[in-house]
């Protein structure tokens, strides 16, 4: 019966698809990217190069990630990394709220993308007072763009609403 | 004499004494709220500091750190939740005394340590930082090359994180500085061919982005959590009692504190824990440790705030920031075009003599505040997270587009809020990276002028007893973590 439990463990979970390993293989990979790049970068003639070329360092530094993160994840075969808990759904939606803020400020209006998150994060993350949603989506963000734009004589980007304001 | 009158500044001016007053007033509350506190605080008005002159907007962060670190205790005494990553030594002992009925002895006790702790290392701050610069002028490009490496080893050593993990972020913070126009051969390097990119990917973005972005996806998964909350009648002054069985730990505290704060890239929290444990070893009544001891909280509060002025020493006179949020403050310096170092104290006393006197006297008024005012800080907590954090996402947007006025600014931001999510996921400190990024222009720069001047020759370094001392010091601040790993086993 145990045997069959650690059995069905192994199955769920091969060591290969740990946090340490995931984590490890990502920044290797994100490291042998930027570490191609540095090969496309400008050289400069010996009378300009100051030391080392320019792409000396961002290689070296490349080489102590990698290595480091290699040296991490052999250190996890002996201790592994403690499992972490499965994130919330209220996580993943926050996270795409930001991607949709990021849309609606680029697209649409800045100033909307801001109400838009204030009010679904809020929503989102429990509050149903009119009153302080309110408060949150209009007021607030309101208060913020009259400072901005009066005290610290800020122009914020074009777009819908914004538009309105500055004709 | 002079240099004391410089000190007075803030008082003397009604525009410095109302920065002083607000920005400790505003550390007061950022501190008391938890996952804010004077860190993410600091990097969130950064961007507001902007139009100020460089002395307010110095004193106004240098403020903020003071009291937000002595903020914390106040939510970590109350609700058993560390206001700031410091206070996290004060819930052992804060709460479970908070919980007998004492929380207004409690906060009293925390109140007196912190006040004591942040004079002890003001006058820790004005000793030692001139003596410091003045060793500084000694140092010419190679020296600086291996105090900017000691710094970032270091690193290895702080509370978060494991050592190696540690090294990694700070090598992401450098790479993240070699980002641009390279400055000294005008070659550009990871710009992916965006304009924007090649001056670089600015601070702000990076700070506000890890603090406040990332500690909001974090707030997102802990919607569920409930605080016990103990209410609080009145802060209480500690009686002639507790004064006498704890001002040997708060003065010994003071001391850790301030000695830890001065090693490059530790900071309160490394010292809370210190003095907390160095206060259980010398008590006389270890067994009440964890029980609601006043030498615990006392130990631990003495020695977050005595850090404060202990991490500005390397910070003014090096410009290596002792801690996070000397890491923000050092970014302010930049900012507001103040260089570190120790021309800055040949050249800007006034300057320098003013952020001292503003961090005396605002360790004087959150005791005022704290005082009279622990009851309304104290309601500050019930403020929601559902109704904070989309108004922090507010003030941060608008703070990092107001620096360039450019929307590349809020996307680096939202960029690192993610990367700052997951990276403290999987147990990667963040601090490591801030200070990866101030010190990696400082790194690059004075290894390719080293090695100008040495003609490539890579072992001239070790002909210089300072490079060689750093270097040795490097080491052995590699090690210790792996010697105390292998005790503690």
């Amino acid at each position: 019966m145990q045997r069959n439990n650690e059995r069905a463990i192994k199955k769920k979970s091969p060591s290969f698809l740990n946090d340490a390993s995931i984590v490890s293989f990502v920044i290797i990979i994100f490291s042998l990217f930027l570490f191609y790049l540095t090969f496309n970068f400008d050289e400069v003639p010996p009378i300009l190069n100051r030391g080392i070329q320019p792409a000396t360092f961002p290689k070296g530094l490349l080489i102590i990630i990698m290595s480091l993160t290699s040296i991490l994840y052999f250190f996890s075969l002996k201790n592994p990394w403690k499992k972490q808990e499965t994130l919330p759904k209220t996580f993943s939606y926050t996270l795409i709220i930001l991607i949709l803020f990021a849309i609606i400020a680029k697209t649409l209006d800045f100033f909307l993308g801001l109400s838009f998150l204030s009010f679904t994060i809020s929503y989102l993350w429990g509050e149903r007072r009119k009153l302080l949603l309110f408060f949150v989506t209009v007021i607030f963000p309101l208060l913020v763009f009259i400072f901005f734009e009066t005290i610290l004589n800020l122009r914020f980007p074009g777009g819908i609403l914004t538009d309105l304001y500055y004709r | 004499m002079e240099n004391f009158i410089y000190m007075l500044a803030p008082l003397l001016s009604i525009e410095l004494f109302l920065v002083l007053f607000f920005g400790t007033l505003a550390g007061l509350i950022l501190g008391v709220l938890p996952g804010l506190g004077p860190t993410t605080g600091g990097a969130l008005i950064l961007p507001f500091t902007i139009p100020m002159d460089p002395l307010s907007a110095i004193i106004l962060l240098t403020t903020i750190y003071c009291a937000g670190t002595y903020g914390g205790a106040i939510t970590a005494i109350l609700i058993n939740t560390p206001g700031t990553p410091a206070a996290a030594a004060t819930c052992l002992d804060g709460y479970p005394l908070a919980q007998k009925g004492e929380a207004g002895r409690a906060l009293g006790l925390a109140t007196i340590a912190s006040v004591f702790g942040g004079i002890f290392s003001v006058v820790i701050l004005v000793l030692f930082a001139p003596m410091l610069a003045k060793i500084a002028y000694q140092f010419g490009q190679p020296e600086y090359f291996a105090l900017a490496i000691f710094g970032l080893t270091m690193l290895s050593s702080i509370g978060e994180g494991t050592p190696i993990k540690n090294l990694i972020a700070a090598a992401f913070g450098i790479l993240i500085s070699t980002v641009g126009s390279d400055f000294m051969t005008s070659v550009d390097r990871f710009t992916f061919g965006v304009n924007i990119l090649t001056e670089g990917i600015g601070f702000i973005p990076v700070v506000v982005g890890l603090f406040a972005i990332s500690e909001m996806l974090v707030q997102s998964t802990l919607l569920n959590q409930t605080f016990n909350r103990v209410t609080l009648d009145a802060l209480k002054l500690p009686t002639l009692d507790d004064v006498k069985s704890t001002w040997k730990t708060i003065l010994r505290s003071s001391g850790i504190g301030a000695f830890i704060g001065i090693l490059p890239a530790e900071g309160g929290t490394v010292a809370s824990l210190i003095g907390y444990s160095e206060a259980k070893r010398w008590s006389k009544n270890p067994q009440e440790f964890g029980k609601g001891s006043i030498e615990g909280i006392t130990g631990a509060e003495a020695a977050n705030n005595a850090a404060t002025g202990g991490a500005m020493v390397p910070t003014l006179a090096l410009g290596i920031p002792g801690s996070a949020t000397t890491a923000v403050i050092l970014t302010g310096l930049i900012v507001h075009g103040v260089r570190p170092g120790p021309s800055l104290f040949r050249e800007q006393p006034d300057f320098l003599y003013g952020i001292f006197g503003a961090m005396l006297f605002a360790n004087i008024i959150f005791f005022i505040l704290g005082f009279f005012g622990a009851k309304i800080f104290a309601r500050v907590t019930l403020i929601p997270n559902k109704l904070l954090w989309p108004m922090v996402f507010v003030l941060s947007v608008c703070g990092t587009y107001s620096l360039n006025q450019s929307l590349m600014d809020v996307w680096i931001m939202l960029a690192f809020g993610i990367i700052g999510f997951f990276m403290r996921r999987f147990g990667f400190s963040l601090v490591p990276v801030i200070i990866g990024l101030i010190l990696g222009e400082l790194v690059e720069g004075t290894l390719r002028q080293s090695l100008v001047i040495f003609d490539g020759n890579w072992f001239m370094f070790l002909t210089r007893p300072i490079v060689v001392t750093f270097l040795i010091f490097s080491i052995a601040a590699l090690l210790v973590p792996y010697l105390r790993g292998e005790k503690n086993n």
